[in-house]
């Protein structure tokens, strides 16, 4: 079989924890990430016998306007069941979730596909339910193994979104929980940067194949990661005239790889039925009163119109809320300029130091001064960027941050005229003459190591367009 | 106090403090309703040991009002049976006979006020089992419209059918602990805002009492019939008018009922793992095959049965045929009594088919214990409020009245039993 | 007819273990009781259930927890403030 006859169907479930202060079904608070062990909880979310659930009213209002941003029916009226399990993290073997009668159905994402093109993804389904506790792995083979629990997290709002086997590669998959995650922060319901917010179930098959589930992927990059394997696994195993079993697999974030649950796990039969301790919910009518805000792609396109910025720069852009924000307050320096610089400069640098956005957004003033020094030509674009560098590492450490005027002042970055270097290019020159051969034999591009030994020994002060018109001129061109 | 009926599982007592309306006297506790720091065990071996670190809502409400809380008494384990048999920790005895069953599941606080170990105590009603072991021991107890009462902190077997409720000597005492006990709590979603003034006055004359003809059918004992028929008799000599009604869904009733609570009871009891309380799971072994052997050795045998009853009807394949059906039951059962209780203010029967059985009379079959429970769950079913008061015996024991009412009408159903009470 | 192999499916799917002694007797009195329960298939399931009761909710409002110690009172040798429990893996 040709490679591209195996076409590849995936559909995502993807849990993120709502932003509220309370847990679901309990006043517990949900700020329990810095907090000891089973500090968090009470009766209810402890599953003690004789506690009853309360149902949070915001966790239902941020729902709804997850599903009003989706674009998804609202049914008249939705119920909690309990799904029956055993389970060290489940406190009442049952989790509370919705069957049947869910929060919300269908609606849709609009993602690119591929090739880059516009694609519709249709939901399923939306509803909310309650996360179970944490579990640590203990012991060994001599003392014998067994579980730590904490219960901290036990009751935290969750909002599942189903989405229809649309998606047809491990990127696009990415791409949608990317667009997911942006939708649900810019509606302020979902905080992205909490440890363990968003848990993606995967569906994934070849076509003509059974079906294999992957479960509790807690990363962006653990979602794409995950169904790149399971393709990897199933396309040779069809290869070697093997058939995809129908099962459940788990995925090892550390090795990248899936491995099979075990069949216990699998066969559970959930014996969904009504929470009798809930009545049901009618809020079909509240979707009226929600006022949604700019979501991303409206602000991507008002990027493109206000700000006359490229379709890239405005996706990029938009992407997520607190860049899209500093966008806003550093385009006065220049709509153009702070994009490029931006999008294709800070994020690289940011990643590569592993350093949040949040970290320069209360600088984001000194970061206009940057900018502005290369606006006005008064520092090149190589030592901007080494501007930005040092300035970032001077954030992110210990000791006191330096200002870009003053990391440019104390390393003498100024842009300096070219004149000013006529001495060291005529050095360069004459210590290189076979670039200057091969550049008269017309081989493009040899100027430009030239050009480079001049910047490396002017310390990127010097303005490269203008050392190369000063090469041409004492060559004589 | 000599516990001679075996009525309690720990005879703690807690003073009260304060000047309420229940200051000085002391009320005894069904021990499935949780009690802080008092062991909560619902007579399950599951539950030994446990100390709830929260009071129920109930049991705040009785702190409030000046009680004190005089030990936690006897039941069928998670109150899941008729007789107080299925106590693992022994029957409590009937105080009219001691070779008797109390009747269940609040058998204990049933026997305590029987016995005169205390005035009032609290029970639980899930599909009789506070109007069961009042009629059998010869005492007064109500079971509260769904609702009226808060849940939180009643260790749940068929959360959609029970609530707590009073049982005492008389109608006055079940009318006080009442007024402690009904209104809203916030904490269970369930509860609606129905306060009780504890205004009790005897008031029949006037009323239209429903006769149902189902109450009076196959399986009912002749002389317990004759004897609840004296007491309707009794009701129109003070000037109520007797009529007959019929309630035709009630053959759905105890299927309904048992599907139902089944269902429910195999989800709640799902929890007891042994892991956050409860006997010591083997923490090496793989977690299913240490819940496994946990709840082998913590449960009884009636709730193993019903837990596994409610498994299978709850499973793939049988849900639309058991627990669907069984709901769109419930509907019709609780239309047949509004319709009845539009023309009727009450209607009445015996509150048990039978009167008190031996010890171990009832246990060997347990369709024929459940078959006990057809003239009390009904008012289960349809949420109602229903009142078993004392009319004679039978056989030498007692036998009870049973009175319904009309939805949240607990206070004109009070001022009736307490018409009757005073004329008897 | 409910089939003792039943039985002992539905005990594993609600992790109670029965003897074989109670096996037997519980697939009999299985079979009774839902012959007992037959009545409800004559039903005819015609219209919505009523609600008595619809959008029962809670402010967001933090209340306080119970502390760690009461957490962890009823639980068997917990470990710098986890709740211990078999294995998993």
């Amino acid at each position: 079989m040709a490679d591209e006859e195996y076409i590849v169907v995936i559909g995502l479930e993807v849990h993120c924890q709502l932003d509220t202060s309370s847990k679901l079904f309990c006043g517990c608070s949900a700020d329990f990430r810095a907090d000891a062990p089973n500090t968090h909880v009470c009766p209810v979310c402890l599953g003690l016998p004789g506690a009853l659930p309360v149902l949070n009213k915001k966790a239902i209002e941020y729902a709804l306007k997850v599903a009003k941003a989706l674009n998804c029916k609202i049914p008249q009226e939705a119920e909690f069941c309990r799904k029956n399990y055993f389970y060290p993290d489940l406190v009442k073997a049952y989790q509370i979730t919705m069957g049947d009668n869910p929060l919300a159905l269908g609606g849709y994402i609009e993602i690119e596909d591929d090739a880059g093109n516009p694609k519709v993804v249709n939901l399923t389904r939306i509803h909310v339910e309650e996360d179970p506790g944490r579990l640590i792995h203990m012991g060994n083979k001599e003392r014998g193994h067994y579980t730590l629990v904490d219960y901290n997290r036990s009751g935290i709002p969750l909002i599942e979104m189903v989405t229809e086997p649309e998606l047809c590669s491990p990127k696009e998959a990415r791409r949608l929980l990317n667009k997911l995650r942006a939708t649900l922060e810019y509606l302020d319901v979902f905080d992205p940067d909490k440890e363990g917010s968003i848990r993606v179930d995967a569906n994934i098959s070849i076509k003509g194949h059974e079906r294999v589930e992957i479960k509790n992927i807690s990363s962006y990059k653990g979602v794409e990661k995950a169904l790149t394997f399971e393709i990897t696994r199933q396309k040779n195993l069809i290869r070697r005239g093997g058939s995809i079993a129908r099962e459940t697999r788990h995925f090892q974030e550390g090795k990248g790889t899936t491995t099979s649950a075990r069949s216990k796990e699998t066969a559970t039969d959930y014996r969904y039925f009504p929470e009798p301790d809930l009545p049901v919910i009618r809020v079909s009518d509240w979707m009226d009163n929600i006022v949604l805000p700019e979501l991303p792609d409206a602000r991507r396109d008002r990027f493109m119109n206000q700000y006359g910025i490229a379709v890239n720069h405005a996706r990029t852009l938009t992407g997520d809320l607190h860049l899209a924000e500093f966008y806003e307050l550093i385009a006065p320096v220049g709509s153009q300029i702070a994009a490029s610089w931006i999008a294709d400069i800070l994020i690289g640098e940011l990643n590569y130091r592993d350093m949040p956005l949040s970290k320069i957004i209360s600088h984001a003033g000194q970061f206009k001064d940057l900018l502005v020094l290369v606006r006005d030509q008064q520092i090149t674009d190589k030592a901007g960027i080494d501007v930005l560098r040092v300035w970032l590492d001077s954030l992110s450490g210990t000791g006191s941050p330096e200002t870009p005027g003053q990391i440019v002042a104390r390393l003498g970055l100024t842009r300096e005229s070219g004149e000013s270097f006529r001495g060291i290019v005529e050095k360069i020159l004459t210590n290189n003459p076979q670039a200057i051969a091969d550049h008269k034999a017309g081989k493009k591009g040899a100027l430009n190591f030239i050009v480079g030994q001049v910047m490396k020994e002017t310390k990127g002060k010097s303005d490269p367009r203008e050392i190369h018109a000063m090469i041409s001129e004492i060559l004589g061109e | 106090m000599n516990d001679k009926y075996n009525a309690y599982l720990n005879t703690t007592e807690i003073p009260g403090t304060g000047s309420g309306i229940l200051a000085g006297i002391r009320v005894s506790i069904k021990d499935n309703i949780s009690t802080k720091d008092i062991e909560t065990t619902c007579a399950s071996k599951i539950l030994k040991g446990y100390i709830p670190p929260y009071d129920a809502h109930a049991v705040t409400l009785l702190k409030n009002a000046g009680a004190s809380i005089a030990g936690k008494t006897n039941m069928d384990e998670f109150g899941m049976g008729s007789t107080t048999e299925n106590s693992a920790f022994g029957p409590a005895l009937n105080p009219h006979d001691t070779t008797r069953v109390t009747g269940g599941s609040s058998g204990g606080s049933a026997a305590a006020v029987a016995g005169g170990l205390v005035s009032m105590a609290l029970g639980s009603d899930t599909g009789g089992s506070i109007r069961c072991p009042a009629a059998w021991c010869g005492i007064v107890g109500l079971k509260p419209s769904y609702g009226r009462v808060s849940r939180f902190g009643l260790i749940a077997y068929a959360n959609s059918f029970e609530q707590i409720g009073p049982l005492a000597a008389n109608v006055r005492d079940v009318a006080k602990l009442f007024s402690v006990i009904a209104g809203h709590d916030k904490k269970d979603s369930t509860s609606v805002s129905k306060p009780y003034d504890g205004k009790v006055i005897p008031d029949i004359r006037g009323k239209t009492i429903g006769i149902p003809r189902e109450y009076f059918g196959e399986g009912v004992d002749r002389d317990v019939a004759a004897k609840v028929r004296e007491a309707i008799t009794k009701l129109e000599e003070l000037g109520a008018a007797a009529v007959e009604v019929s309630l035709p869904s009630m053959k759905y009733a105890l299927p309904a009922y048992y599907v139902t609570c089944t269902c429910e009871a195999s989800s709640n009891l799902d929890r007891f793992d042994g892991v956050r309380y409860g006997p010591e799971p083997e923490m090496n072994l793989p977690w299913h095959d240490a819940y496994t052997k946990v709840r082998e050795a913590g449960f009884g045998q009636e709730v193993k049965r019903r837990i596994l009853l409610g498994t299978f009807a709850l499973s793939a394949g049988y849900y639309g045929k058991y627990y669907v059906k069984a709901q769109h039951a419930r509907q019709l059962i609780a239309k047949d009594f509004a319709s009845a209780l539009k023309t009727c203010d009450f209607l009445a029967g015996p509150t048990m088919p039978n009167v008190a059985p031996k010890i171990g009379e009832l246990t060997s079959d347990p369709l024929l214990m459940y078959q006990a429970d057809i003239l009390t769950v009904p008012v289960n079913i349809a949420g109602i409020p229903a009142i078993s008061v004392p009319c004679g015996t039978a056989h030498g024991m007692p036998v009870g009245l049973q009175l319904m009412g009309r939805m949240f009408g607990e206070e004109s159903l009070l001022n009736a039993a307490l018409a009757f009470e005073e004329a008897v | 007819m409910v089939k003792e192999s039943d039985v002992l499916h539905i005990a594993e799917l609600a992790d109670i273990g029965i003897s074989s002694s109670e096996l037997g007797k519980f697939t009999e009195q299985f079979n009774a009781i839902l012959e007992y329960f037959d009545i409800l298939d004559t039903l005819e399931v015609t219209g919505p259930l009523e609600r008595p009761l619809v959008n029962i909710f809670r402010e967001d409002e933090v209340t306080p927890c119970i502390s760690q110690e009461d957490a962890l009172r009823n639980s068997h040798n917990p470990e710098d403030g986890y709740i211990r429990a078999p294995k998993v893996v």
